[in-house]
């Protein structure tokens, strides 16, 4: 039935009767974004062909059968990192979230360790990339007022306010320490 | 293979067109957008058990396809989408709907405006069935970790997958296959048929993991083609607007709609886009497709490697010169992305307080207690979790060894991709996913984090390059659910990229699939 699914006029492509894909796309053909020397193994694509007997193989000699390579041993990353209680309360002030259990501990250290294999990779000389847009001057618009006079609307989001104001409880107060943050009275998420 | 693949409740006359066949039948008056509309819905209603939607705009729907018809009548449509029911992931603001994200911190937030992408749909008369679901904030790949419970893959439902697994064990709904994410709600609604075409979001694949585990297509556009401002921002330098289809021609068209410079934002980019339409008779001899063999990474499933390999023979014997690549980085792909992701997530998710939207907790102490407060509340275990690691990354004393570090990494695989497509390679052909739908309790042996590795190991690093990417699915697996290809192009390069996959999709499945594939039906 899959067959219905097909457009009208789809059909098997026809030697020489085709329009090819080549050039298509927009802008600019080249991807200018990038200028670092790379370093780390150059990609050579190895062709179909190139040697022979190869051809005899088919498209089962390109596509690898097995795993081109392996995960990480425990063994060959750095250190675990530990997360001490220090870092914890130091955390959770500046993320104003907290880590909730030991669970939570437990996630953030599997995280660090996770991103601990960068480290395997030699960056030496390597410019940082910030966005793929790197290589054009974004777009500002001129400084100029579009829209607005939307306070109502925007104030409307707001579960407390007074006249024009969002309302917050009194500010200028650290975060109290953990023992007694866990008397806030949070309730679990269940709406 | 290739073909779109559909499965459906009932036989509804709408269940097997395409938007270009359907847009036909508007204009001719074969149907209206009414009755289109008031099928879809019905679909939705039954369907309710996949948990595709967050919000159903039943009203809206039906006012806007009774607009749709005066204007098809008129004989004057506003575009290709005039009277075609879509769907939009729930982290698009949608201007007096509301919009979630599936947690608890945005409940009850209406958006005082719409998305550019949600707006582009509007003006061109698309019919706004509802919200999807994802998981919270888009954080994760299996649409497991959603406030609003999981998604169901409409694919579990169906004969195909029923039959072949209530033989070996005989369970009604404990076990069901997940949707993938976390665009899963905008993928089950296509692939169930409430929709033509579903809006979903892209950071690290997760619109091409839900259309791959669904039977669709799930397409990801060059970075910065399309809008995202409106797009609640999971991280800013690699989210596109994704694309979820039933075919390859769809998501072109969708794309013809959506694309182009949005001067509210920066990142789109300022070259006019022509939309364009793709050849139905399409000649690929002289293409050059490169077989990233990183990409066979530790998990693949056979299946996968076979349809893989099927597939380049295929390319090959139609005269494509198929070629094996190295993008020597791809292991540690992955791991750039953990720790891009949750630097970003930790800025982006500073905006949520409690004092200007959504939830508000009770904890009135002080400022600082009420914002952590309300974040403990309104975040679920994953979210915090990303915010806290990428706090951890971004301190003084860690800012060179994670951050920096993984924004060098990012170029050395960017730049792995510029030395492959320098070398004549057109676009790639790869695995979208490892495997097919895992069963949701397997699914959940693991945790969030663990399973983003495992699911988004071949999709994230088109999103660091920036670079187009569209998944088509191939066959049926033997447990009798989808499975896909990924075909990456070069950046800005979206037409030839999806010209390669439409070909793709025009196989018939015997060359590829080592099932028979056919209309799965619900049960």
């Amino acid at each position: 039935m899959w067959r219905r699914l097909v457009p009208d006029r789809a059909a098997w492509p026809r030697a020489g009767a085709g329009v090819g894909p080549r050039g298509g796309g927009v802008g600019p053909a080249t991807w200018r974004g990038i200028h670092r020397p790379p370093t780390g193994r150059p990609a050579r694509p190895r062709e179909r062909g190139g040697q022979a007997g190869q051809r005899d193989r088919g498209a089962r000699g390109l596509v690898p059968q097995a795993p081109t390579w392996q995960a990480l041993e425990e063994h060959q990353l750095p250190e675990r990192t530990e997360v001490t209680p220090d870092m914890i309360d130091h955390l959770e002030r500046l993320a104003l979230v907290d880590f909730q259990n030991q669970e939570g501990v437990e996630t953030l250290a599997k995280a660090i360790q996770f991103a601990d294999r960068l480290h395997l990779v030699d960056t030496e000389g390597v410019e940082p990339m910030d966005s793929v847009l790197e290589d054009r001057c974004l777009y500002l618009r001129v400084d100029e007022v579009t829209e607005g006079y939307c306070a109502e609307v925007l104030l409307s989001g707001a579960s407390q306010v007074v006249e024009e104001y969002f309302v917050a409880p009194p500010g200028n107060i650290p975060l109290p320490k953990k023992e007694e943050r866990e008397s806030f009275g949070v309730q679990n998420c269940d709406w | 293979m290739g073909r779109p693949v559909t499965s459906g409740a009932g036989n509804h006359p709408n269940q097997l067109l395409l938007i270009l066949q359907i847009t036909r039948a508007l204009r001719e008056g074969q149907i209206s957008s009414t009755e289109l509309c008031q099928r879809c819905l019905s679909l939705i209603r039954e369907t309710k058990i996949f948990n595709a939607y967050i919000t159903v705009t039943e009203q809206l729907a039906v006012k806007q396809a009774a607009e749709a018809d005066k204007r098809l009548k008129r004989g004057k449509p506003l575009g290709p989408l005039d009277g075609i029911p879509v769907a939009v992931k729930d982290n698009f603001s949608t201007a007096n709907i509301e919009t979630t994200c599936a947690s608890k911190i945005l409940k009850g937030y209406i958006p005082p405006f719409n998305a550019t992408v949600v707006q582009k749909l509007l003006d061109q008369g698309a019919v706004l069935m509802g919200k999807t679901n994802l998981d919270e904030f888009a954080m994760g790949s299996g649409n497991t970790d959603s406030i609003f419970g999981p998604v169901r893959n409409p694919w579990g439902y169906s004969r195909q997958f029923r039959e072949k697994h209530l033989q070996s064990h005989d369970k009604e709904d404990s076990d069901w296959v997940i949707s993938g994410g976390s665009s899963g709600g905008s993928a089950a609604a296509v692939a169930s048929l409430t929709c033509f075409a579903a809006l979903g979001s892209d950071t690290g694949g997760s619109t091409r993991n839900p259309a791959a585990h669904c039977g669709i297509v799930g397409f990801k556009c060059s970075y910065g083609l399309i809008s995202r401002h409106g797009l609640i921002p999971l991280v800013n330098s690699m989210d596109v607007p994704g694309i979820l289809t039933r075919c390859v021609d769809d998501a072109s068209t969708v794309l013809g709609v959506l694309a182009g410079h949005d001067p509210k934002d920066s990142t789109t980019r300022q070259e006019p886009f022509e939309p364009f339409e793709l050849p139905d008779e399409i000649d690929i001899r002289n293409l050059s497709i490169g077989i990233p063999k990183e990409y066979h990474a530790p998990g693949l499933s056979s299946e996968i490697v076979e349809n893989w390999t099927k597939a380049a023979d295929l390319f090959e014997n139609a005269g494509a010169r198929v070629l094996e690549v190295s993008l020597p980085h791809t292991p540690y792909s992955i791991v750039c992305y953990h720790v891009l992701c949750t630097a970003e997530v930790a800025s982006n998710m500073a905006r949520f307080d409690g004092l200007e939207y959504g939830h508000r907790s009770k904890a009135e102490s002080s400022t600082e207690t009420l914002y952590a407060a309300t974040r403990h509340e309104g975040f679920n275990s994953v979210v915090r979790g990303r915010i806290l690691a990428g706090n951890y990354f971004l301190l003084k004393q860690n800012y060179e060894r994670y951050f920096v570090k993984a924004q060098q990494v990012r170029r050395l695989i960017a730049n792995d991709f510029v030395k492959v497509f320098g070398s004549g390679v057109d676009v790639l052909l790869t695995p979208t996913t490892l495997s097919d739908a895992l069963s949701y309790l397997d699914f959940i042996k693991e945790d969030n984090r663990t399973r983003c590795t495992q699911e988004d190991i071949v999709t994230q690093s088109a999103n660091i390059a920036g670079l187009p990417a569209v998944t088509v699915p191939t066959a049926l697996s033997q447990r009798g659910l989808p499975l896909s290809l990924q075909f990456i192009g070069r950046a800005l390069h979206d037409k030839q990229l999806l010209t390669v996959a439409k070909w793709f999709e025009q196989q018939p499945p015997t060359l590829v699939g080592n099932n028979e594939l056919s209309q799965p039906h619900l049960q």
